[in-house]
């Protein structure tokens, strides 16, 4: 029996090591495979297990909402911030990756199952799974299956839309993106309804079957398959690939792109291939994002998640994160979940100007302390060493005003939570007039570019030191 | 044939309506570049400002139209005037403040912040002091009795006015971009920022004045809109969101930055829409739109009366 259980939790394990080791015997680097499934896993469990124990199931639930953030914004940072292709129809791809991957584990529940209950592994469940039962098993097997089947048919999509890129540019290629957008929303909406029983599955002619996903009134009862451990995999899996992507020749093909399609192309690189394949690459992981979502206690999956306003949730995160940048994009998709949240809670935001004026304080004095930036001749331009205060008297005004706003609102009896929408157009639209680079521009987070105004900062006082 | 007429005439008014909002779209994008998405918010805040503005004007003159009846005939321009004035104010401080420090950033910024806007719209739209989240019936300014018929197809006062008001608006505007010296300015502006700005022409004034022209032939869309339906859903609908969507839809097929285009644009979807539900699918009207617009962008991107725009290196 130990033996038995010890088996099914150590079989994944047999499997990220046999997949790396058939893929190098095929002729790749099995490392390279390796580690991120490893790490995957390692993760996954670590989030599963630590959240699930340390916290109730609303900020779980709210954390699990962050990691699809994530997912869907550094899919769309492939598209938007690689390429350069403004896409405003990406929620097209999460309804459809969606819709295909609930409608797979629903229905094949049935077929498999006998009902479409989850039959949860030991990674399913928010609130605990089933004692004994085996990891990637039965029920969970079929949703990870339904995953990849959902981002595949959505990448197919991406392809599709990717194609008018043949003939568009800029805006009108945008505009063709949300008209497609909008039209899977309509089609959604013209879905038969959900086919409750055995009965009903066999009496319904057999193609119509998958496409029965509930029309306007939404696909809620898809078995809730997804978890924490689920999530964040997908997380670290997208992460990598996405900083993968962006160091390969494919990745510098789209950055070129980006900067200057003409140029790009005059220097040989296939302008349209790479679009399409940015498209094709966003909408798989905006799929499997999808699939995700479908698949989450307390969510019914409905034509609206199609709909452009959801879109524009996407590429919020991806500008205000900056455009290009996969860890910004990660930071702003945490952010703009979590924010909403906070404000429904003064008195925690009323906390942080314990973090906000230490910040100004210092700020202030650092920015005393700087000396003039390096005009003279011989100098590398762009060298200022007060770049680092004001970021740190930046970060300190945006801290210590959420707290102030708390605490006014807390004054006059104003709940905050009415006002979290207006609140946040507000900032977006100071923030795109104050900072239009977003938080880290194109920059990452483990960019050595990143941290030069610090490097700045100290090397002008040491110059300054060594004069004196 | 009753059913045609029927179709025709439901789709020339939905049509007129999409052509008048249309205008603000394609006249933004021909100046400045880029969508203004916090333009179909206006055409609601033109709508409930109407509402709201007719109801207040109603009870100070003391009508009450509670048991029926209609109110006087100056009413409707009085309300109409009050509201587009009301949205130009609106749409020149949201140029102001929101969008004229953005002048020359990158053109995803601006999108950006106009969807920001948009968003502000239409949540303090939603506010329960402001107008609130329940859908309200607008007083009935216009007279909804059938004025004649043509077979089984009534014609009413409102009806007329409506499509009247529309086609009027867009000969003012007509007249007023192509036969008069701030017309001229804008059309400079649109066709060469940088050059219009060295000939003397004030670019800011020019763009300023662009945006309440806009703004408040969304303001007349949106109180067209309210009175055809007589109910205005809340600021927030998904309905006002597609309004604005389709109003842009025709822009693009006629040739986004050609005023002329906006409104054959304009026409063309309220047909297409309207005959599209009629005798094919009353379902997929929305697919209609958006299908046309991606086929028209395939075959002749610039639009049915833009030019293709040459990507000059």
């Amino acid at each position: 029996m130990t033996a038995l259980v010890i088996w099914q939790f150590l079989w994944p394990f047999g499997l990220i090591i046999l997949v790396p080791v058939v893929l190098g015997a095929i002729g790749g680097s099995a490392w390279r495979v390796f580690w991120p499934l490893a790490l995957a896993l390692v993760v996954g469990v670590l989030m599963q297990h630590q959240v699930r124990t340390n916290m109730d199931a609303y900020s779980s639930k709210q954390i699990l909402d962050v990691g699809i953030a994530i997912i869907l914004a550094v899919s769309l940072t492939i598209v938007n911030g690689f390429t350069g292709q403004f896409s405003i129809g990406h929620a097209g791809f999460l309804a459809v990756g969606g819709y295909v991957a609930g409608s797979i584990t629903y229905y094949g529940s049935f077929a498999l199952f006998g009902s479409a209950g989850a039959t949860l592994g030991t990674m399913s469940g928010l609130y605990g799974a089933k004692e004994g039962a085996a990891f990637v098993t039965g029920g969970e097997g079929l949703f990870l299956f339904a995953l990849l089947a959902g981002g595949l048919i959505a990448a197919l999509l991406g392809v599709v839309v990717g194609l008018p890129s043949l003939r568009l540019r800029g805006d009108y290629l945008a505009i063709v993106t949300l008209g497609f957008g909008e039209i899977v929303r309509v089609l959604i909406q013209q879905t038969p309804q959900v086919l409750m029983s055995k009965d009903a599955i066999a009496a319904a002619k057999p193609l119509s079957v998958p496409l029965s996903v509930g029309g306007s009134l939404g696909f809620g009862n898809v078995p809730k398959y997804t978890s924490l451990f689920w999530v964040y995999a997908a997380v670290v899996l997208t992460l990598i690939f996405a900083y993968r992507l962006k160091q390969s020749s494919t990745g510098r093909a789209m950055l070129s792109i980006r900067e200057d399609e003409i140029a790009a192309e005059a220097m040989g690189v296939k302008t349209t291939y790479y679009k399409v394949w940015g498209f094709a690459i966003a909408a798989f992981f905006a799929g499997i994002a999808g699939g995700l979502y479908a698949h989450t206690i307390g969510i019914s999956l409905s034509p609206v998640d199609a709909g452009f306003q959801k879109s524009f949730d996407i590429i919020i995160m991806v500008v205000l994160g900056g455009l290009g940048s996969i860890s910004g994009a990660a930071i702003a998709a945490a952010i703009v979940t979590y924010l909403p949240e906070l404000l429904r809670t003064p008195d925690t935001l009323m906390k942080f100007a314990v973090v906000g004026v230490p910040m100004l304080v210092i700020g202030g004095a650092l920015l005393a302390m700087a000396g003039k930036p390096d005009q003279g001749p011989g100098k590398k331009r762009g060298h200022d060493p007060r770049a680092f205060p004001r970021a740190v008297i930046g970060l300190g005004v945006i801290i210590t005003g959420l707290s102030i706003l708390a605490f006014v609102a807390k004054r006059f009896g104003i709940n905050l939570s009415d006002y979290r929408l207006i609140l946040f157009a507000l900032a977006l639209i100071v923030m795109m007039i104050t900072r239009p680079q977003g938080l880290l521009g194109v920059r990452e987070l483990w960019d050595g570019a990143l941290y030069r105004p610090l490097r700045d900062f100290f090397s002008a006082r040491r110059a300054e030191g060594g004069a004196a | 044939m009753d059913t045609l007429l029927q179709t025709l005439k439901d789709a020339l008014t939905i049509g007129s309506l999409y052509a008048l909002i249309a205008l603000g779209y394609t006249m933004v994008y021909g100046i400045l570049k880029f969508i203004n998405f916090a333009h179909s918010d206006i055409v609601v805040l033109g709508g409930w400002l109407s509402l709201v503005i007719a109801t207040k004007l109603l009870a100070w003159l003391g009508v009450d139209l509670a048991a029926g009846g209609v109110a006087s005939w100056w009413v409707g321009p009085v309300v109409l005037t009050l509201a587009m004035a009301c949205c130009g104010l609106i749409g020149f401080t949201i140029e102001r403040l929101a969008y004229k420090p953005l002048r020359g950033a990158p053109r995803l910024n601006v999108l950006i912040t106009a969807i920001g806007v948009s968003l502000f719209l239409q949540n303090s739209g939603q506010l329960q002091f402001i107008f609130g989240t329940s859908p309200r019936k607008i007083p009935s300014l216009i007279s909804d009795a059938t004025l004649f018929s043509i077979g089984d197809v009534q014609v009413r006062l409102l009806d007329l006015v409506v499509v009247g008001t529309a086609v009027a608006l867009m000969l003012a505007l007509e007249y007023l971009v192509f036969h008069t010296k701030i017309g001229r300015a804008m059309r400079a502006v649109s066709y060469d920022v940088r050059t219009a700005g060295l000939m003397g022409i004030p670019v800011d004034r020019v763009i300023s004045f662009t945006f309440i022209l806009g703004s408040s032939l969304a303001a007349a869309g949106g109180f067209l809109w309210a009175l055809n339906f007589s109910v205005i859903k809340q600021p927030a609908d998904t309905s006002w969101v597609l309004l604005g969507l389709k109003a842009f839809v025709a822009a693009v097929v006629g040739g986004i930055g050609n005023v002329r285009g906006a409104m054959l644009g304009g026409l063309a979807i309220g047909l297409l829409e309207g005959f599209g539900s009629t005798y094919v699918n009353p379902a997929l009207r929305d697919v209609y739109v958006f299908a046309a617009l991606i086929l028209v962008l395939l075959v002749k991107p610039g639009g049915i009366l833009g030019k293709a725009v040459v990507e000059k290196v």
